[in-house]
């Protein structure tokens, strides 16, 4: 297992250099003006001196190639750069908000996998049932509702509507102190959205495998056995069903950052999202490139995570041998 | 039994679900009610945040900055007054001299004291050519700046410029904390210390900053001890914020703010403003260049029309670049809309209707496109208003959206719905939008407009020291915008308000087209008094 490790990790570092290589290139490759979105609102009442002026200044002009290296060479020193749009060096800017995005996903993931295997458990035991359907369309229901949107009904039922649940922040507006009670309370309504579009997935996943594993041999064997009915489903059927789930949970890592993305924009979270889409729409380089590595570095990781649970639950699979 | 043992295990689940509901409906929703009953504390949601809160890199330079003061700042009224200055500016040398005497005993929120050289420090990082300050050319005017001993400070410029004391409200850094830094890159953007009511007590990027009350102000410490600035995006989330209590004011759009006018706790205030929605009509281009055509446009749209149904009464129509409140407003240019006038006038000039209805001469048809920035709902309902009022002179206008990257190249033959709109001095907003050497330099001048009898009058008023000299340039201006309409103004926009009813006799001043914190009611909230 240490060795699987080891190994992936030795083969991200050419994906690594790939990637952010690609995010350099298609940065300069952008529409976007990175002088415009460093001068704001100012920048509509510039004059051109000003504007070439903080070209020259921001270094913007200089071929990708040369600002890749140099960002590069400088990180692997630890040195990540300055991100000129946020005014702040960019392990700054990350360490403020990592803390925030990884509890947000974090809650949200468990969330979905807990609830999505138990829907789809309860909908896989009668295939047809009125439990079935209800379970299985609301499922693709959600599926199909973009993720900002859930997070707008969300914040219209429970904050608006039923007051029970603030509408956005970290903590409430006024208070000075993060406190882990406020967090908890302001974390619910923007995990439970995001949990929400990432359940049908699991959900239906669940189903499907669980379902089928109640045809197999080994699921009629333990009946006839005379196993009880819980026994056949949840240490039998279920254990089998759950295989293709773990190949899931490492490709969801990207639609959770993405839906985190716009689940923190709607609730003012300040996670790794904001920053995200100003470091895009600025052209930010050096932090752009942070982040691309970083959700790649999430990304690997979770595909290394659904390959070392499948070695651990699946018999057949040697960790060995992957 | 087995049917009946699942049954029992769904009945739980069930259970569950609904303790954890109701759990979660008994958690203290009260977090909104008791967020800042008290007078002292103040919660506002903003729509953005500003970049930096470093003024050498152009916080803060109209004035309002809460951590800062400027040598000077402007009263509910907008006229001048000392601040970090003792008085107002000497002005020798025929208006090229500007002398301020500093304020004695002011110090910073660390303790050291106000001196001359961080006035200096402050302007001439500002002017170095090394500082990323977007706005620094609005300072072009200083040739040099110099201290005269601890409390004097000299400013010579390059020319006499009447206009100069109001720019004088840029917020003063201490030259020890800023000094030591790269203007840039320091720390100094998010740990600022200045001389001003409020102190930064954190800053959440993205999500919130929030100020303490400075009890060594110069001014008084303020009552109101504590504020916290939200950021919000979004208009309905802002406005179901301040619904829930978890804001006790925000900046809101008409209609939102239309929610909350029977609720007794509230009160709406309305700022008037210099932020014009304005149309480019680009010189080079061919329609839009012609002196009929321009003149029709400008007769042919209905301003009250606009007020009414786009802004829902907030606002006023622009008969020019300048407020109807402005003291520089030329009496007399406002004028209702005569479609038949504009007929009449596209008929003289040769503009003959075809069988579409739409003009041409000499072949050319009467049309043109029209931009506006993507996403702005207010932009895009004045060029659609604009559109079909044209489009009942016979002018064809195509209207557009499209970002900013994609408007800028074609500004010079296209149209732009553009907003525009500086407080202090006519000279800000003016001299950038209208003056032919600036056409189409960067942002200025977007329609390239060129009339020798603006020029004039434009730098009459930028150099007369003397007020009457100075409204009789801006009064011909105006009126020579009605002669050759290089720009259709449509629409002043008022800013709506919405905020707690807990202090006595709040104001808000004349605002500009920017509006976040350092507008609306709060603009001095150093000064609010709570209600008994």
């Amino acid at each position: 297992m240490g060795r699987l490790v080891a190994r992936r990790a030795l083969h991200a570092v050419p994906v690594l250099l790939v990637v952010t290589f690609g995010v350099f290139a298609v940065a300069a490759a952008s529409p976007f003006d990175p002088v415009k979105a460093y001068a704001g609102t100012a920048a509509l009442g510039a004059d051109q001196e000003t504007l070439d002026r903080l070209r020259e200044n921001l270094g913007v002009d200089r071929p990708f190639t040369a600002r890749w290296w140099d960002w590069l060479t400088g990180a692997v020193t630890g040195d990540l750069g300055h991100s000129a749009v946020m005014r702040q060096p960019v392990a700054e800017v990350i360490g403020e908000r990592l803390v925030w995005s990884t509890l947000l996903c974090a809650v949200a993931f468990t969330a979905a996998v807990l609830l999505g295997t138990l829907l789809g458990v309860l909908a896989a035991r009668r295939p047809g049932s009125p439990t079935d359907r209800t379970v299985t369309s609301l499922a693709y229901t959600l599926e199909a509702a973009p993720v900002f949107w859930i997070a707008l009904l969300a914040i219209w039922l429970f904050a608006l509507k039923l007051d029970v649940l603030p509408a956005g922040g970290l903590t409430d507006t006024a208070s000075e102190q993060v406190t882990a009670q406020q967090v908890l309370r302001h974390v619910l309504l923007p995990a439970g959205v995001l949990a929400v579009s990432q359940l049908p997935w699991f959900t239906l996943y669940v189903r499907q495998g669980v379902g089928d594993a109640l045809a197999e041999d080994p699921v009629r064997g333990a009946r006839a056995r005379g196993l009880a009915e819980r026994t056949v489903l949840l240490g039998h059927a279920l254990r089998s069903g759950l295989l293709p789930v773990l190949t899931l949970i490492g490709s969801r890592v990207p639609e959770l950052i993405t839906g985190a993305l716009l689940v923190e924009t709607v609730f003012s979270w300040p996670g790794i999202a904001a920053a995200t889409v100003t470091a895009a729409t600025a052209v930010d380089f050096p932090l752009l490139a942070a982040l691309t590595t970083l959700a790649t570095a999430a990304v690997l990781a979770g595909n290394l995570l659904a390959d070392l649970l499948y070695g651990l639950t699946d018999p057949r699979v040697k960790l060995s041998e992957m | 039994m087995t049917t009946r043992r699942a049954r029992r295990t769904t009945r739980a689940a069930l259970a569950a679900a609904l303790a954890g509901a109701l759990a979660a409906c008994s958690a203290p929703g009260g977090g909104a009610a008791d967020a800042g009953a008290s007078a002292d504390s103040v919660v506002i949601g903003v729509a953005t945040e500003p970049d930096t809160l470093n003024p050498l890199l152009g916080y803060g330079k109209d004035g309002n900055s809460k951590i800062f003061d400027g040598l000077l700042a402007r009263g509910a009224d907008m006229r001048l007054k000392p601040a970090l200055a003792k008085a107002l500016p000497r002005i020798t040398d025929g208006g090229r001299t500007y002398t301020y005497t500093l304020r004695d005993g002011v110090t910073f929120s660390d303790g050291e004291p106000l001196t001359a050289d961080d006035v200096v420090y402050t302007y001439k990082t500002v002017l170095d050519d090394r500082t990323n300050n977007p706005a620094k050319s609005e300072l072009d005017a200083i040739e040099d700046v110099r201290a005269r001993g601890e409390h004097q400070v000299v400013f010579r410029l390059k020319y006499p410029y009447a206009a100069f004391a109001a720019r004088t409200v840029l917020p003063i850094v201490p030259e020890h904390i800023a000094g030591r830094q790269n203007p840039n890159t320091g720390s100094f953007s998010t740990e600022p210390v200045g001389t001003g009511p409020y102190v930064l007590a954190g800053w959440s990027k993205g999500e919130k900053l929030t100020f303490k009350a400075n009890p060594h102000y110069w001014g008084g410490e303020p009552e109101v001890k504590k504020l916290t600035v939200a950021i919000i995006a979004d208009d309905d989330v802002r406005a179901t914020r301040l619904r829930s209590g978890d804001l006790d004011g925000a900046v809101l759009p008409p209609n939102l703010a239309a929610g909350f006018r029977d609720d007794d706790g509230k009160k709406t205030y309305e700022a008037t403003s210099y932020d014009v929605r304005v149309v480019t009509l680009p010189t080079a281009n061919e329609v839009t260049g012609d002196r009929a055509i321009r003149r029709a446009l400008d007769l042919a749209v209905d301003r009250e029309a606009m007020v009414e149904k786009i802004l829902d009464g907030a606002g006023r129509p622009a008969y020019g670049p300048l407020p109807l409140d402005d003291p520089f407003y030329a009496k007399g240019i406002d004028r209702p809309r005569d479609l038949e006038r504009a007929k009449k006038i596209l008929d003289r000039a040769g503009w003959k209707a075809g069988k579409d209805g739409i003009r041409a001469k000499d072949g050319r048809r009467a049309a043109f496109t029209l931009y506006y920035p993507a996403g702005d709902k207010v932009r895009q309902d004045h060029a659609l208003a604009y559109a079909s009022d044209a489009k009942q002179a016979g002018i064809d206008v195509t209207v557009e959206s499209a970002g900013w990257e994609v408007i800028e190249p074609r500004m010079k033959h296209d149209a732009v719905l553009a907003g525009f709109g500086s407080t202090g001095d006519p000279d800000f907003g003016l001299y950038t939008m209208l003056h032919s050497s600036l056409a189409g330099d960067g942002f200025n001048n977007m329609a390239r407009y060129d009339n020798p009898a603006v020029d004039k009058a434009l730098e009459t008023g930028r150099r007369s020291q003397d007020r009457a000299d100075r409204k009789a340039a801006y009064d011909t201006l105006q009126r020579e915008l009605v002669k050759d309409p290089g720009y259709t103004f449509l629409t002043h926009i008022d800013h709506l308000y919405v905020l707690a009813d807990r202090w006595r006799d709040l104001t808000t001043q004349v605002e500009p087209h920017e509006h976040g914190f350092a507008s609306g009611p709060w603009w001095n909230i150093e000064d609010w008094r709570p209600k008994k």
